[in-house]
């Protein structure tokens, strides 16, 4: 296919030229296992360790509050289901939003039939949960509060700031689910207790995440081995992976004000040509969101088509999350938000990534037009000029 | 995920749009995916008298395999008698489409229901006795119906025949 342009950049990002090289070595030449003593564990070690105290450092965290995981779902699971087990005399209460990834929603809904109590915060009109409401929704027994630092459907930001400070105050453990937002925007660590975080989303290779413990948090394990990554998550470091996490963050970090300030010019002319299209609606937040992010919905048609028509014309996006595709029900965020029935099945999600420029957009915003009109000449739906 | 064939289809849709002058038409809708269907059918009688589908156009908001199915079905019942429509399942138009995804496999059922409907409306029209097993095939479509004109009201109302021109839902 002819220069297909790459817009799903949430579902997962092109590896980086300088995160594969970084990478390389640690295949072919260092493949030590790290937990070997011999100089070849030495080296693999030293690059695990190395990589973990790079990304602490910027963070601002402390190297030993970093577990390397498969990704975040891992982390996730990590966090939530680890806390839980970890609660003396069973049972308790846990918070988390209706707009949580399946990695988090799924998670506090296997700790149910456990003895756990679950509440799903509503979310406001774009997307935002209100810390008060997080407030009235604690209990005696609450000792967790998970809600995500940016939405990887529709892009909106968390005050995941002042939620933290409300948890800190009660005493309740807070975690972020910061898959899209690590990188993007500034992350407020000393109000968090815990952070899932993956690579594959920032421009590294997927398999790979971590989760951000701050010391003392007490997490049950939930593989069990050989007691690597401080008896946290028992297997065998994937050192490559590591390796790239780790120079996929720098990457990230040393170019994020040139990156995510063109990502606020390309999403602003996107919104902007779009909502000019009779019969659409931007989903999520117009400003406080993740540059990368941006959300419509398009009356009278059916977002799988506009995807399946987008790549016709050589162009990848996706209708939301990319997990929930062989759902046939409108996604649980546009749900959550209020987007009537009638659009939320209409939804496409445009996410860009560090190599996406103007041109893309400018093939994106030429072709739209033309396939939804294709799609609405299909359609019993009326949408009117 | 789809065969070559669902995408031919998809791409290149045969019978798309509404017909002008039509004898009956199917709307069908499956409440859970949110797709809809409209299939418009024109009877005339052959030489030998017999009932046929002389023609078949269709209008779909659905996915992939409901415009790859909606486009099957009306080539497998153009030219059709009516007899031979109504058996028309929708494991043949998913057959004929070289298989789909077992989560699809709804799409195509949406596919032969609407086709039976439109059946429907023309026996009813021409005041025919319905068989049974059209009635109750009916009478279970029209339940998901009801739902879906509801949820779907300002766009049906935008129907230039109904003369409304309601805004579209949250439009900016
Ligand atoms: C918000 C969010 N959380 C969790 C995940 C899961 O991450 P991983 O693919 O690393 O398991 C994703 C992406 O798939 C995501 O977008
Ligand atoms: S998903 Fe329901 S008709 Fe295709």
């Amino acid at each position: 296919m002819p220069d297909r342009v790459y817009l799903d950049n949430s579902a997962t990002t092109q590896v980086a030229r300088a995160v594969v090289d970084a990478m390389a070595p640690y295949f072919d030449v260092r493949y030590g296992n790290a937990s070997s003593l011999h100089s070849f564990g030495q080296e693999a070690r030293h690059a695990v360790e190395e990589s973990r105290e790079s990304m602490a450092d910027s963070l601002g965290v402390r190297a030993d509050e970093i577990v390397f995981t498969s990704g975040a779902t891992e982390a996730d699971n990590l966090a939530i289901v680890g806390a839980a087990l970890a609660r003396s005399g069973g049972g308790g209460h846990v918070i988390a939003s209706k707009v949580e990834h399946d990695a988090v929603l799924r998670a506090v809904e296997w700790l149910q039939p456990m003895g756990f109590a679950v509440t799903l915060a509503d979310v406001d009109g774009t997307g935002r949960v209100d810390p008060e409401t997080v407030r009235a929704a604690l209990r005696k027994d609450t000792f967790l509060v998970s809600i995500m630092a940016g939405n990887n459907e529709i892009g909106t930001l968390e005050p995941i700031a002042e939620i933290g400070r409300i948890c800190r105050e009660r005493g309740v453990l807070f975690h972020t689910d910061a898959v899209q937002a690590l990188g993007k925007v500034d992350l407020p660590m000393d109000s968090v207790d815990l952070l899932a975080a993956s690579a594959h989303k920032l421009h590294g290779p997927k398999g790979v995440g971590f989760l951000y413990a701050r010391r003392g948090t007490r997490l049950v394990p939930l593989t069990h081995g050989g007691g690597h990554e401080r008896g946290l998550r028992s297997g065998t470091e994937n050192v490559p992976a590591i390796v790239g996490f780790a120079a996929a963050l720098r990457l990230a970090l040393a170019e994020r004000d040139e990156v995510t300030a063109r990502m606020w010019r390309l999403r602003r002319r996107i919104i902007d040509r779009v909502l000019r299209m009779p019969g659409t609606r931007l989903n999520g937040h117009p400003e406080d969101s993740l540059p990368h992010i941006t959300n419509f919905s398009f009356a009278g048609i059916e977002g799988e088509s506009l995807v399946m028509k987008l790549d016709e014309a050589g162009i990848a996006a996706s209708t939301g999350s990319a997990c929930s595709s062989p759902n046939l029900e409108p996604s649980h965020v546009l749900v959550a938000i209020g987007v009537p029935l009638s659009m939320a099945h209409g939804s496409l999600r445009i996410s860009t990534g560090r190599d996406t420029t103007d041109a893309d957009v400018e093939r994106l915003l030429d072709v739209l037009p033309r396939v939804v009109g294709e799609l609405r000449a299909m359609s019993p739906f009326k949408v009117g000029e | 995920m789809y065969t070559e064939k669902v995408i031919e289809h998809f791409r290149h849709p045969h019978n798309m749009g509404k017909m002008k002058e039509y004898s009956a038409v199917g709307r069908v809708g499956n409440i859970l995916c949110g797709d809809v269907m409209w299939l418009y059918i024109r009877v005339e009688r052959d030489a030998t008298g017999r009932e046929v589908i002389a023609d078949v156009s269709w209008e779909t908001f659905g996915c992939t395999a409901a415009i790859a199915t909606s486009s099957m079905v009306s080539d497998l019942a153009k030219g059709r008698t009516l007899e031979e429509a109504i058996a028309i399942s929708n494991r043949d138009v998913a057959n004929q489409l070289g298989g789909l995804p077992p989560i699809k496999m709804h799409c195509s059922g949406l596919a032969a229901d609407a086709l039976s409907e439109a059946i429907y409306e023309y026996l009813t029209k021409e005041g025919r006795d319905i068989p049974a097993a059209l009635q109750a095939r009916h009478e279970h479509i029209q339940k998901d119906m009801a739902t879906l004109e509801e949820r779907y009201k300002v766009f049906l109302d935008r129907d230039p025949s109904k003369g409304k021109t309601d805004e579209a839902p949250s439009c900016s």
